[in-house]
C-alpha cells in the first residue's frame, strides 16, 4: 500500500454509517386495540371518538372500498408483504378523556421524549412563535398559541376536535381532494383515521405564524393514520410545517398519512415537511414505511400551492405531494430532497395536474443515495386540452455517494395542449473526490467537507423552507448522512 | 522546511516519481520546470496528501514533521497549500463560507480563537482588494461559473488569507492573460517573507520574470534533473528540454 495516507473513502464510509440518533422508547402505558382489521375495528375507532353518523359512513364505505383493492406495486421499492391484520389501528396515551388542558398537565415523561428529540416544546413555542400540535401516537395531547390564532379567526387544531366543533367544514371538505378510494393507503387511511391536524384560515386572513405538528410513533405495532386536512379560504395564507422523528424499533411500523390540501381564490398554502422516521439499521433491518397521499388542490383563480419536503428517513418511502391546478392562473411548486442511505428505499416525486389556464408548476428534486440505497424520482406533468399556456419546469438532480447506490428517474408527461411549455432538466453526479479533496487540501475535515458539499447541492430547496426549520433540515441532513447535510 | 529524499509514486498504476530529491529552505522561492508527462503535477498532488496517489518510496519531512504520515487535511493545517491546476467547482457553497471554514480549521489546529464572521469579512475585503476582485464574488458558489483566470485568482486569494508556510502553486499562471498574471504575481510577491516558501510548477519562464526564483530546477522522468538559477528557465525557453536529458546522459 506504500506510504499515502488514506482518509477520504474510509471517512466518508463512516459518517455516513452513524446511528440513527432518535432510538429510544417511552414507557407510556398505552390504550391500544387489539391487532386486526375489520368493519367493527372501523366502528370502534368513530365510537371512541364520538363521531357523528358521517364520518362513520364514510369510514364505512371506504373500508369496503379497499378491501376490492390491490396494494400498488409498480413502486420501484421491495419489502416484505404486510400483514394488515397484525396491525393495531388504534393507540393512545391512557384515559383521553382526561386530557390536559396545558403544559403543566401533559405526562412529564412525554415531554422528556421531546426534548431528546431536540423540540423544547413550550421554550420553542414561545420563543419563536411556532404553535405546535403534537401528536403523540394517535392522539393530539398538547396544543399551543390556540388563541392567538383563534384571535385573528385561524382555527388549528387535533382532526378530533375539529370533527367535535367544526363539522360542517370537515363534511365539506374531507376527501373533496383524495377521495376515500382514491388509492389502496389512502382508502386504508380513510376507514381507520385515528388523528391528524385541521386548520381553517378564513378569508383574507394572513395566518399570524408558522404552523407546526410534531409526529412520533411509538407504541409497538401500532400503524399510525394520520389524516390532515388545511383549507386556505380567498385570499388567505398559511404556511404549515410538519416534522416527524421515531423511536428505534426492530419491527416495521406502518405509515399511510392522507394530506389534503385546498386553495381558494388568491389563497396561498406552504407545506413543508421535515421528516426523520426510523431508516432501519445499517443492514437494513427494522424502519418506518411511508406510504403517503398528499394532494393539493388549487380550486380557486390565481391560487398557489407550494410543497417542500426534506425526506432523511424511514426504510421505504412512497410519497408524492400533488397539486391539482384548476383554477386559472394558479401555481404548483414542489421542492424536494430525499437522503436515502444503507437499505432505505425512496420513490417519490410529484404530480402536476393542469386543468386551468395559465396554470404553472415547478419541480426541483434533489435526490442523495449512500450506502446501498435506491433513491428514484417519479414525477407527472400532465396538461389537459383546456390548460391553456401552461407552464412547467422541472430539474432532477442525483447525488451518488459512494458505488453500491443507485439513482433513478422517471418522468412522466402528458401535454395535451399544443400552447404548453414544458422543460425538463436532469442530472446525475458522484460525489467528487476532487470537491473532498479540494476541501481537504484547505484544511476541512472530510465530515465538515461532506456537509458542505451535500448542503450546496440542496440549497435550493433549503431557501424554500420557512427560515427556522431551514437549520433544522440541515441539521438532519447531516444527521442521516451523518454528519452532515447542511 | 520542506525536504523530500527518493521520492518514488505511481497513479493508476504507472511509476511517475523515480526518486526525487529537493530541499527548500525558508524564504526561498523554487520552480519546478519540465514537459509534459515528467511528474510536475503528481509532485504537487502526492506532497498535499491525495489518496489516488501512492507513494513507493522515499521521504518526506516538512517543518520537522513525516509529511507522508499525516492525513491531507493535517498537512494542510501544518501549514502547505497548494493552488490547484484545476480549482473544481462546489455548486451552491459560497466562497466566503468555504474560506472562512478553512481559515477557522486551521486556527482551531494551532489553538487559536475561530475568527468571527465580521472580522473575516474584513480580512477577505481587504484581500480582495489586493488580487482586483469585484465584491460580487463574495456571494458566489465556490469557482461556480468563474473563468479560467477567475478561478486562478481565487487560488491566490485562499492562498493570502490562509498565509501557508509552504505555497505550491501548480501552473497558476497557465491561461492567464498578462494583467492577471501581474495580479496573481504580485499577490505571491506579498506573501514571500523570510518564514516561507514557495514552489512554483510552471511550463513557461514567463511568471518567473514577474516572481523571481531563487532555483530553477528541470523535472524529467520522475527526477529532478537539472538545478540552476533564473538564467536556466530563459535557456530553457530558447533551447527547449531535450538538451537536459541528453546532457545527463553524456
Amino acid at each position: 500500500m506504500g506510504r499515502s495516507v488514506s482518509t477520504k473513502s474510509q471517512d466518508v464510509e463512516d459518517l455516513i454509517n452513524q446511528k440513527y440518533r432518535h432510538g429510544f422508547v417511552t414507557d407510556i402505558q398505552s390504550d391500544s386495540l387489539p391487532p386486526g382489521l375489520d368493519e367493527d375495528v372501523v366502528r370502534a375507532i368513530s365510537r371512541k371518538k364520538n363521531e357523528p353518523q358521517f364520518l362513520l359512513d364514510w369510514r364505512l364505505k371506504a373500508f369496503r372500498h379497499w378491501l376490492t383493492m390491490r396494494e400498488p406495486d409498480w413502486a420501484q421499492v421491495h419489502y416484505t408483504p404486510i400483514d394488515y391484520q397484525d396491525i393495531s389501528y388504534y393507540s393512545a396515551p391512557r384515559a383521553p378523556e382526561n386530557a390536559p388542558k396545558s403544559l403543566d398537565e401533559v405526562d412529564p415523561k412525554l415531554l422528556e421524549t421531546y426534548a431528546k428529540l431536540g423540540i423544547p416544546l413550550h421554550e420553542r413555542a414561545r420563543l419563536a412563535g411556532v404553535a405546535v400540535d403534537a401528536v403523540f401516537d394517535s392522539v393530539s395531547v398538547a396544543t399551543t398559541f390556540k388563541d392567538k390564532l383563534g384571535k385573528a379567526g385561524v382555527i388549528f387544531c387535533s382532526f378530533s376536535d375539529a370533527v367535535r366543533e367544526h363539522p360542517q367544514l370537515i363534511e365539506r371538505y374531507l376527501g373533496t381532494v383524495v377521495p376515500a378510494g382514491d388509492n389502496f393507503f389512502a382508502a386504508l387511511n380513510s376507514a381507520v383515521f385515528s388523528d391528524g391536524s385541521f386548520v381553517y384560515v378564513p378569508p383574507g386572513v394572513r395566518c399570524p405564524m408558522e404552523l407546526s405538528t410534531y409526529f412520533r410513533i411509538n407504541a409497538a405495532k401500532t400503524g399510525q393514520f394520520e389524516r390532515t386536512l388545511i383549507i386556505a379560504a380567498e385570499g388567505a395564507s398559511v404556511s404549515y410545517l410538519e416534522g416527524c422523528t421515531a423511536p428505534m424499533r426492530d419491527e416495521n411500523q406502518l405509515h399511510a398519512a392522507v394530506v389534503e390540501l385546498v386553495a381558494l381564490d388568491d389563497a396561498r398554502i406552504k407545506y413543508s415537511t421535515v421528516q426523520n422516521w426510523y431508516p432501519g439499521d445499517e443492514n437494513g433491518r427494522g424502519g418506518i414505511y411511508n406510504f403517503v397521499t398528499k394532494r393539493g388542490e388549487c380550486r380557486g383563480r390565481n391560487s398557489k400551492i407550494s410543497w417542500t419536503q426534506v425526506e432523511t428517513g424511514s426504510a421505504i418511502t412512497w410519497k408524492y405531494p400533488s397539486c391539482v391546478l384548476k383554477g386559472d392562473g394558479s401555481v404548483g411548486e414542489f421542492y424536494s430532497v430525499a437522503v436515502a442511505n444503507n437499505y432505505q428505499q425512496a420513490d417519490t416525486g410529484t404530480k402536476m395536474i393542469h386543468i386551468g389556464r395559465n396554470t404553472k408548476s415547478t419541480i426541483v428534486s434533489k435526490g442523495i443515495s449512500a450506502g446501498h440505497a435506491e433513491n428514484t424520482y417519479r414525477g407527472l406533468v400532465k396538461i389537459l386540452p383546456g390548460a391553456d399556456g401552461a407552464r412547467n419546469f422541472t430539474q432532477c438532480d442525483s447525488l451518488l455517494m459512494g458505488s453500491s447506490c443507485a439513482a433513478h428517474t422517471f418522468p412522466y408527461m402528458e401535454v395535451k395542449n399544443p400552447n404548453a411549455t414544458v422543460e425538463h432538466e436532469a442530472s446525475t453526479s458522484r460525489i467528487g473526490e476532487d470537491q473532498l479533496f479540494y476541501c481537504l487540501q484547505r484544511g476541512i475535515s472530510a465530515e465538515d467537507a461532506v456537509n458542505m458539499i451535500v448542503s450546496g447541492f440542496c440549497k435550493v430547496v433549503f431557501k424554500e423552507l420557512p427560515m427556522e426549520f431551514a437549520v433544522e433540515a440541515q441539521n438532519l441532513l447531516s444527521v442521516s448522512l451523518e454528519g452532515a447535510v447542511g | 522546511m520542506l525536504k523530500i529524499a527518493d521520492l518514488c509514486a505511481r497513479v493508476a498504476g504507472k511509476d511517475i516519481l523515480k526518486g526525487l530529491n529537493l530541499e527548500v529552505k525558508a524564504g526561498e522561492v523554487h520552480a519546478i520546470m519540465g514537459p509534459n508527462g515528467s511528474g510536475k503535477s503528481t509532485l504537487a498532488q502526492v506532497l498535499a496528501g491525495r489518496e489516488d496517489y501512492t507513494v513507493t518510496g522515499g521521504t518526506v519531512t516538512f517543518a520537522g514533521r513525516d509529511l507522508l504520515a499525516l492525513p491531507a487535511e493535517e498537512r494542510a493545517r501544518a501549514g502547505l497549500f497548494l493552488g490547484f491546476q484545476y480549482p473544481v467547482e462546489i455548486p451552491g457553497v459560497n466562497n466566503v463560507y468555504l474560506l472562512k471554514a478553512a481559515l477557522n480549521a486551521k486556527r482551531k489546529a494551532a489553538g487559536k480563537p475561530e475568527v468571527d464572521a465580521y472580522d473575516f469579512l474584513a480580512l477577505i475585503k481587504q484581500k480582495m482588494k489586493l488580487m482586483q476582485m469585484s465584491e460580487s464574488f463574495l456571494s458566489r458558489g465556490v469557482n461556480e461559473g468563474f473563468s479560467g483566470g477567475e478561478k486562478k485568482r481565487n487560488e491566490i486569494l485562499q492562498m493570502l488569507v490562509l498565509e501557508p508556510q509552504l505555497a505550491i502553486l501548480d501552473e497558476t499562471d497557465s491561461g492567464l492573460d498578462i494583467d492577471a498574471l501581474k495580479v496573481v504575481s504580485m499577490g505571491v510577491n506579498s506573501l514571500r517573507d523570510q518564514s516561507r516558501a514557495v514552489v512554483l510548477v510552471t511550463h513557461y519562464q514567463r511568471l518567473l520574470e514577474y516572481i523571481v526564483p531563487d532555483y530553477v530546477h528541470v523535472l524529467s522522468g520522475g527526477r529532478i534533473l537539472k538545478t540552476g538559477d533564473r538564467s536556466l528557465a530563459l535557456e530553457l525557453e530558447r533551447r527547449g528540454y531535450d538538451w537536459v536529458a541528453e546532457s545527463q546522459v553524456a
